[in-house]
C-alpha cells in the first residue's frame, strides 16, 4: 500500500514538474509553436523519460556487492544494459560493413535498412552458422556426460565455476555451452524442416484449390476451417498424445511425428494464405493466356502463380517459422516435444528452471535457464524484426 | 420489429448455427484422433501382464466393445448432457478393486469444473489489465507515430510477441518474485480463499499473459487507427483545426472500433492457448495444467473433454468477434 502511495505521489510530482517545464520553455523560447501547442501529456512524457534515464544511470553505477553480498538486481541490470548496447553496436557495425562491401544491390538494401532489421539479419546469419557447424564449434558432445556435475557458470573457481566449462554443467554433468550450441542445430533445424513441410503441403493444396475451385476447393476449405477451430497448441498436444503412444519408447520417432503433426497443423494457415493469394492471381490475364496456350496444371502453379505469389509467401514463411519454432519450444518445455538425450532449448529451460530461485545470492547460477529461453526469444525477435521491415517496405506505408 | 433488427438477428443466428456446426466437426476430429491410438486402451494401460478378465472389465466399462460410430454418438450424447465420462485413472482403479468400492467416483466433470473456473479467473484478470492498457497505448502510439516513443514501443512489443511465454514468465519471476518479492512465484490457489489473496497469487501468471497479449492488441489497434487517418473526413477534421487528440478520439476511434473489437476478441481467444504454458510454469491449478498432465499420462477422456472445451471457448470468442464487428459496422449489417 505504501508503495502505491509513493508511486502515485511520484507521478503527481512529475506532472507538476512537467507543467513547470512547459511554461518555463514557453517563456524562454518566446512562445515558439512547438512549446505553445505542447499538450501536458507530452511534457509529462518527456519528464517521465528523463526520470527513467536518470534512474537507470544511477542504478547502473550502484556497487556490485555490499559487504560481500552480491547485489543481484544491479548485476542483472548491468548485464541487460550492456547486452542491449553491445547488440545495438554490433548491428550498427554489421550494417556499416555491408553498406560498403558487397554488390550494388546488397549495398543499396543495407542503406535503407533500419537498425532493428540489420540486427535481425545479423542474428539470423549467426544462428545459421552456429547450427550448421555445431559439431565443430561445440567443445563437448551434446550427450557427453562429464565427470563434474553442477558447475556454476562464469568460470570463476572461487564461485564454484571451472574455466573449462564457461557456462557450467547441468545436474548430470553435461556441458551447458555445448548443449546450447547443439540446441541451435536441433531446435532450429527441426523448426526449419517443419516450416518447409508445412509450406510444401499447404502451399500446393492452396494453389490447387485456387486454380481448380469447385468441390475440391470446398472440401479442402471446410476441412481447414474445422481444423483451425481447435487452437494450434491444444491440437498439437492432443495429437502428440497419440504420437507418443505410437512411437512407444523410440525417442527419435516421437520427433518425426512431432514434425509431421506441427507441419500438418501449420499447413492449414499456409493453405488459407496461398489460396487467397492464388485466387487473386488466377483471375489475371496472363493465367488466362497460359490456359489458352494449353499449359498443364503443374506449369500454371509453379511457373505462373508461384513467382507472383513469392513476396507475401516469403513474409509468411518468416512468421510461420517463428510460430513453429515457438510451438516446438513450448511442446518441449511441456515435456512432449523433442526427446532427450538430444539437446533442445525448451527442454533445457524446463530442466534448469529451478536454478532461478538462487538469483538473489548467486546471479550466475540463475542465468543458465534464461540463456536457453533467451536463445529462443532472440531468434524469433530477429526474424520478426526482419519480417516487420519487409512488410513495411512492401506495403509502402509512409504514415 | 424494425426490419434492420430482424436482419441482424438472422445474421447472428446464421453465425451461431455455423459455430455449432464447426463445434460438431471439431468433435468428430477429436474423436477420430483419439481412436487412432494404436492397440487397445485396456491392454495399453494394464501393461503386458494383463489378465483377460481385467482387460475385459475395462473394455466393458469404457464401452470399447461397441462399434466406433455408436461409441461416438454415445460420447456425444453424454457430452450434450454434460457427462464427459470418468477419467481413465479412475476406471483403472475400479477395475482392479472390483465394480464398486462404495466410494465417490470422481468424474471428468468434477475434475474440470473447478479448474475451468480458476482458468477463467486468470483469463479475466489478464483481460481486465491488458485490454484498457492495449487500447490506450495503441491510441497513444498512433497519435505520436514515428516519434522516439512510438519506435521504442514498436521494438518492445515486437520483442514481447516473439518471446515464448515461459521466457516472459521466468523474467517476471526473476524480477518480481525472486529479486523483489512482490508476488509469489507459485500460484497456490484453493477453494474458499479470500479474493485479495487469490488476486495476489494470480498476479504473476496474469501479468505474463498480459505481456504476451497486450503487445499484439496494441499493434493492431495502432494499425487500425493509422489506416483510417488517410480518410477524407479525418483530413477534414484536421483542417477544421481540431487537436490531434480530438481527431483520433472522436473521429477515428468510433470507426476503428470494429477492427479493435475483433482484435480484442481474437486475442482473448489467444489467451486460451497461452494459458497452457503459463499455468505449467506457475503450477496454477487451471484447466491447462490438467490438460498437460492428462496428455502425459494419456488419460483419454480428460484429454478429449479439455480439447473440446478449449475448442468451444475458442470458437465462441471468434464468433463473438464476428458478431460484434457486424453490429458495430453498418456496412456489414446491411449486406448487399
Amino acid at each position: 500500500m505504501t508503495a502505491l502511495i509513493w508511486i502515485i505521489g511520484g507521478l503527481l510530482v512529475m506532472l507538476a514538474i512537467a507543467w513547470g517545464f512547459r511554461s518555463a520553455a514557453q517563456k524562454a523560447t518566446d512562445n515558439k509553436p512547438y512549446f505553445r501547442d505542447m499538450p501536458l501529456g507530452v511534457a509529462f512524457g518527456y519528464v517521465l523519460a528523463t526520470a527513467a534515464i536518470i534512474f537507470s544511470l544511477w542504478y547502473f553505477f550502484q556497487p556490485k556487492d555490499v559487504d560481500g553480498v552480491p547485489q543481484a538486481g544491479v548485476i542483472f541490470f548491468r548485464w541487460a544494459v550492456m547486452g542491449l548496447l553491445m547488440a545495438a553496436a554490433a548491428a550498427w557495425v554489421f550494417r556499416t560493413i555491408f553498406r560498403n562491401v558487397g554488390t550494388e544491390g546488397s549495398k543499396k538494401l543495407f542503406r535503407s535498412m533500419p537498425l532493428t532489421a540489420a540486427f535481425g539479419v545479423m542474428i539470423i546469419i549467426a544462428y545459421a552458422i552456429v547450427s550448421i557447424f555445431a559439431g565443430f564449434i561445440a567443445p563437448y558432445g551434446q550427450e557427453e556426460i562429464l565427470a563434474n556435475a553442477n558447475i556454476v557458470a562464469g568460470g570463476d573457481p572461487a564461485l564454484g565455476g571451472n574455466p573449462e566449462f564457461p557456462l557450467g554443467t547441468d545436474q548430470i554433468g553435461r556441458d551447458i555451452l555445448s548443449r546450447l550450441i547443439y540446441g541451435a542445430q536441433n531446435t532450429v533445424g527441426i523448426a526449419f524442416i517443419t516450416t518447409c513441410l508445412a509450406f510444401l503441403l499447404g502451399g500446393t493444396l492452396g494453389f490447387l484449390a485456387a486454380t481448380l475451385g469447385g468441390w475440391l476447393d470446398q472440401l479442402l476449405s471446410r476441412m481447414v476451417d474445422a481444423m483451425m477451430a481447435i487452437p494450434a497448441l491444444i491440437f498439437a498436444l492432443l495429437l502428440m498424445t497419440i504420437a507418443t503412444a505410437w512411437a512407444g519408447s523410440e525417442a527419435w520417432l516421437v520427433t518425426i511425428y512431432m514434425i509431421l503433426i506441427i507441419a500438418l497443423i501449420d499447413s492449414t494457415r499456409v493453405f488459407r494464405l496461398s489460396r487467397a493469394v492464388g485466387q487473386n492471381i488466377v483471375v489475371m490475364d496472363y493465367i488466362e493466356a497460359a490456359k489458352l496456350r494449353g499449359e498443364g496444371l503443374g506449369y500454371l502453379i509453379f511457373r505462373e502463380m508461384l513467382p507472383n505469389a513469392l513476396a507475401p509467401l516469403l513474409a509468411e514463411f518468416g512468421l510461420r517459422f517463428c510460430f513453429v519454432f515457438l510451438t516446438i519450444a513450448s511442446l518441449s518445455f511441456l515435456g512432449v516435444g523433442i526427446q532427450p538425450p538430444k539437446a533442445d532449448w525448451g527442454t533445457m529451460v524446463r530442466d534448469l528452471s529451478q536454478f532461478i530461485n538462487f538469483a538473489s545470492f548467486a546471479p550466475n547460477v540463475a542465468i543458465t535457464p534464461l540463456l536457453a529461453a533467451g536463445a529462443i526469444a532472440l531468434l524469433t525477435v530477429a526474424v520478426n524484426f526482419v519480417v516487420d521491415w519487409m512488410l513495411h517496405k512492401s506495403s509502402g506505408l509512409k504514415e | 420489429m424494425h426490419k434492420p433488427v430482424a436482419g441482424l438477428i438472422r445474421i447472428i443466428l446464421q453465425r451461431l448455427l455455423l459455430g455449432l456446426l464447426t463445434l460438431f466437426a471439431v468433435s468428430i476430429i477429436i474423436f477420430i484422433a483419439v481412436n487412432a491410438l494404436p492397440g487397445d486402451f485396456a491392454e495399453s494401460i494394464l501393461g503386458q501382464g494383463a489378465t483377460a478378465e481385467a482387460v475385459n472389465a475395462i473394455r466393458e466399462q469404457l464401452g470399447l466393445n461397441e462399434s466406433p460410430l455408436s461409441r461416438y454418438f454415445s460420447w456425444l450424447s453424454g457430452v450434450l448432457r454434460g457427462d464427459f465420462g470418468i477419467p481413465m485413472s479412475q476406471a483403472l482403479f475400479q477395475s482392479f478393486t472390483g465394480a464398486s468400492t462404495g466410494g465417490e467416483v470422481v468424474t471428468v466433470v468434477d475434475q474440470i469444473v473447478p479448474r475451468l473456473k480458476n482458468t477463467l479467473f486468470l483469463a479475466g484478470v489478464s483481460a481486465a489489465i491488458s485490454v484498457p492498457l492495449a487500447v490506450t497505448l495503441g491510441i497513444l502510439t498512433a497519435l505520436y507515430r514515428n516519434t522516439a516513443f512510438d519506435k521504442a514501443m514498436n521494438v518492445s512489443t515486437l520483442s514481447a510477441i516473439s518471446s515464448p511465454e515461459f521466457f516472459l514468465a521466468y523474467i517476471l519471476i526473476l524480477f518480481l518474485a525472486v529479486l523483489n518479492p512482490v508476488f509469489p512465484s507459485l500460484s497456490n490457489i484453493f477453494p474458499g480463499m479470500e479474493f485479495s489473496d487469490r488476486l495476489n497469487k494470480t498476479m504473476l501468471p496474469a501479468l505474463t499473459l498480459t505481456l504476451a497479449v497486450t503487445a499484439q492488441m496494441m499493434r493492431m489497434t495502432r494499425a487500425a487507427i493509422i489506416n483510417l487517418l488517410a480518410s477524407p473526413y479525418i483530413e477534414m477534421a484536421r483542417l477544421k483545426g481540431l487537436s490531434p487528440m480530438r481527431v483520433i478520439v472522436t473521429h477515428a476511434l468510433p470507426n476503428a472500433l470494429a477492427p479493435i473489437i475483433t482484435v480484442v476478441a481474437l486475442n482473448l481467444a489467444y489467451l486460451v492457448t497461452g494459458v497452457v504454458v503459463v499455468e505449467v510454469v506457475f503450477v496454477y491449478p487451471g484447466i491447462g495444467q490438467l490438460f498437460v498432465d492428462s496428455v502425459k499420462i494419456r488419460d483419454i477422456p480428460v484429454v478429449q473433454a479439455c480439447c473440446l472445451i478449449f475448442a468451444a471457448v475458442y470458437i465462441l470468442l471468434n464468433l463473438t468477434a464476428d458478431i460484434l464487428s457486424i453490429i458495430s459496422n453498418p456496412r456489414l449489417r446491411h449486406p448487399k
